[in-house]
């Protein structure tokens, strides 16, 4: 069908072309043909799973189960076990995911926090010059890492926290922080009439250690003094509140947990079911983390700490001055891809109770109101857009480690 | 059915060579559309111009995808599950994961229970043999999705009767065979004799249950405070009771029986006397077959007919020769009865011969003489002054 164009033909297309006298129409414009293509795939796609979506609401319809989103604001008619806004069988299912969705935040934020610590302590522990803390090190990242997450989570649970005594025999710790198989009991602060001065004084602390931070660099960058940044940090974190909480007179009542009937009240609750997803979240993941690090601080080549040496650096300052930083750049994207399977391991919340948003949604209001489609469907959904903010924040967290060529 | 904005085509398979138009109101199973597909792709590789390529590779993902969308539509039309049971051999059926008395799998792995029995009857009364049952164990989370996939043909899990599942779930449920209610089983030690004196206490519960409403509804009435703490599985809602994580566990009265006895020392658990809801409990089957409804409705009446005409396992042969017009047309001897549900005439025969009457059923099941030693109570037959009465067998 095709002759082969002489190279003459080709060049003599091409001036035609280019002198504006083409016989070609719009649709060889390769560019307009590329949109062309790209709105047809788009409306093929959507045609598609419109189609899809259309005949399962008809097939839905035509067996009888209920659709829409109207089940949102119709009363639960169930309680969850623990909640961080208020929530009593008469609410909604609306506030349900809300609660859900709190819960799943939380457990995930306690998660990552003790995986990154865990993983980075036993993943710089690697290299320790101390036998034993390398062996523990690898037992950790060995055991931890290569034990199913659920069977952990029973672990946890089963075996751990469910032989702790009853609540009438608790462990206590002064009367204050008591411990039983119903969850761990700590004292809560409650603030008087002062006490927002008090966390003012905290938040003015915080805020002058950024302040001070630039100008110790700024100062050293001048004149090549340091400043005890760190130390001065801590003593403004902690000297600020306590001077302004003096001065106010101590505007805090302490309230004890105490057993009142069956259980204990008043304080803070930690429930089982938080505390071992969250121990196992953390420790599983923490191994994973550790790997990380190792394989982030092994990409730096030893060249680099000898250098390090050579200039006079001490051992610990190598660590956190040449490595560390050089290491964040492996380190980072591993970390990314970490959280976000913590964000979606805290899903096995169902298997002990933990009413997170995929047990409270996708278990419980799925199963009342028969809903499938429509709670899986914000489900999904809520667990993409975390983990689409994780991801977000964390590529941020990389450029600003990246190395800047100077 | 679907509008479609493209050139009608001729498809042509090894079977049949109709219009794309017509092709998409037929019903086709995947090999036929997978094949054809490959067809159409083959076709037009040979006289494409090049220009063209991509125009046509939109046409053929247009094509696949209207293809695949007339499939599903076609493939979701409501199956008999008569012919389905049938050609398969097996019924499958839907039973908890393990509860004494209802459902639970022995060391051989050999199901009883009652809700095992209606398996069973329909097992027998469908296929003629009541083993015939393939066992699929579901958690109460688990068991409508489970039903409304089709993935079971029955469900028997002592699922309570509710409106709102009735109504809303796609599922209609064929009648009742255990009438329970919820109730509160508490550690002696805990010196609690009446559920009113729980406020404040912390509950285990199975997710996903009607027992979860009833007991938000309870305290709320009498104005006290709980804790839900709930599990996926019995067993494990029986170890959190256990392990002193709830101050009691509640859940169908029948329930609590058989999970007592699965307690390391039943005798230090009591079952307070409060009952605070209806839980009638029976088999459900899909919405939209109503002949497999029938089927699984008149299986259970054909078993508490039995008991009311006094056939059992034992006398139906005699009965059904020589027995009076009632008994020979439960039998199968005279009458339709077989035929109108699209059975062979021995249907309720086969249930009484091969899993016995619904007193029967119940007696080697949960009854005085098991270890769960439920007495009939409500669920006696009305000639005895229970409420178990099926509707007239003629
Ligand atoms: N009848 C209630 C409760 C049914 C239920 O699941 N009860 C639990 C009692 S703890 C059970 O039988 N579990 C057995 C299993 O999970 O396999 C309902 O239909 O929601």
């Amino acid at each position: 069908m095709f002759k082969q164009k002489t190279i003459e033909e080709v060049k003599s297309a091409s001036r035609k072309s280019s002198s504006g006298t083409t016989s070609n129409a719009f649709y060889n414009n390769p560019r307009i043909r590329g949109f062309f293509y790209q709105i047809a795939l788009v409306a093929g796609l959507l045609y598609f799973f419109g189609t899809i979506i259309g005949n399962t609401l008809a097939n839905m319809e035509a067996t009888g189960i209920k659709t829409g989103f109207d089940f949102l604001g119709a009363a639960a008619g169930y309680d969850v076990l623990m909640s961080l806004i208020s929530f009593e069988s008469t609410d909604t299912y609306g506030r349900i995911f809300v609660v859900g969705f709190l819960n799943t935040l939380l457990v995930s934020a306690i998660g990552i926090f003790f995986a990154t610590l865990l993983g980075f302590i036993f993943g710089v522990a690697h290299f320790s010059h101390n036998w034993l803390i390398r062996k523990i090190a690898l037992v950790y990242v060995e055991i931890f890492r290569n034990v199913p997450l659920l069977l952990q989570v029973f672990f946890w649970y089963f075996a751990v926290l469910s032989s702790l005594p009853g609540a009438r025999q608790s462990l206590s710790l002064g009367e204050a922080v008591f411990l039983n198989v119903r969850g761990l009991y700590l004292p809560k602060l409650i603030g008087g009439d002062l006490s927002s001065l008090v966390w003012i004084a905290l938040g003015a602390a915080v805020a002058g250690i950024f302040v001070l931070r630039r100008w110790a660099k700024k100062r050293q960058e001048l004149t090549g003094q340091q400043f005890p940044v760190l130390k001065t940090s801590i003593a403004m974190v902690i000297l600020f509140p306590l001077i302004v909480a003096a001065l106010t007179g101590f505007p805090f009542t302490v309230e004890y947990p105490a057993l009142k009937g069956f259980n204990y009240f008043g304080g803070i609750t930690v429930i089982p079911e938080l505390m071992s997803l969250a121990i196992a979240l953390s420790v599983y993941t923490g191994a994973f983390i550790a790997e990380a690090v190792r394989a982030g601080v092994q990409s730096i080549p030893h060249g680099q700490t000898e250098a390090a040496r050579s200039i006079g650096l001490r051992e610990n300052k190598i660590m956190s001055l040449i490595i560390v930083p050089q290491a964040m750049r492996v380190i980072v994207p591993l970390l990314n891809s970490e959280y976000q399977s913590l964000v979606k391991n805290s899903t096995l919340a169902a298997a002990v109770g933990y009413p997170d948003l995929f047990n409270v949604f996708v278990g419980t209001a799925l199963n009342q109101t028969g809903q499938a489609i429509e709670t899986i469907f914000m489900t999904i959904i809520v667990y993409f857009v975390v983990n689409m903010v994780i991801s977000f924040l964390m590529n941020r967290f990389n450029s600003a480690v990246a190395l800047v060529s100077r | 059915m679907l509008a479609l904005g493209i050139k009608d085509y001729l498809i042509k398979t090894p079977r049949y060579t109709v219009t794309f138009r017509q092709f998409l109101t037929m019903n086709v199973d995947e090999n036929d559309s997978l094949k054809i597909v490959g067809t159409l792709v083959a076709v037009e590789k040979e006289q494409q111009p090049t220009q063209k390529r991509i125009y046509i590779m939109a046409k053929k993902a247009l094509l696949t995808a209207s293809i695949l969308a007339a499939t599903m539509t076609a493939g979701a039309v409501q199956a008999a599950t008569l012919d389905d049971v049938k050609s398969r051999g097996t019924l499958t059926c839907g039973v908890s994961t393990g509860l004494a008395g209802f459902s639970q799998k022995d060391e051989n792995g050999k199901w009883s229970g009652l809700d095992v029995d209606m398996c069973r009857a329909v097992a027998a009364a469908v296929l003629g043999d009541s083993e015939a049952v393939q066992y699929k164990p579901l958690t109460a989370k688990e068991r409508f999705t489970a039903l409304a996939s089709g993935e079971i043909d029955m469900l028997s899990r002592n699922t309570t009767w509710t409106h709102t599942r009735d109504t809303s779930l796609g599922i209609n449920f064929a009648g009742t065979n255990y009438y329970d209610g919820a109730s509160f089983m508490v550690m002696k030690d805990l010196g609690v004799s009446s559920a009113t004196e729980l406020d404040g206490a912390n509950a285990c519960i199975q997710a996903g249950t009607s027992t979860e409403l009833a007991i938000a509804d309870y305290f709320r009435e009498n104005g006290m405070s709980y804790k839900a703490v709930t599990f996926d599985t019995s067993d494990q809602t029986r170890q959190g009771f256990e392990s002193g994580r709830c101050d009691f566990l509640t859940s169908d009265g029948s329930q609590l029986a058989a999970l007592r006895i699965g307690l390391a020392n039943p005798g230090n658990a009591v079952i307070l006397p409060e009952v605070i809801s209806k839980e009638p409990l029976g088999p459900v089957v899909r919405q939209g077959d109503d002949q497999w409804f029938n089927i699984v409705k008149w299986s259970l009446n054909a078993m508490i007919e039995a008991e009311e005409q006094k056939v059992t396992s034992a006398n139906a042969a005699d009965m059904k020769a020589n027995g009076n017009p009632a008994n020979k047309r439960l039998l199968g001897a005279e009458g339709e009865l077989g035929a109108n549900l699209g059975l062979s005439a021995d249907w309720a025969y086969n249930i009484i011969t091969q899993v016995g009457n619904y007193s029967e059923s119940f007696e080697r099941n949960v009854g005085m003489d098991s270890p769960l030693k439920l007495a009939r109570g409500i669920n006696a037959s009305w000639r005895d002054g229970g409420i178990l009465y099926a509707p007239a067998m003629r």
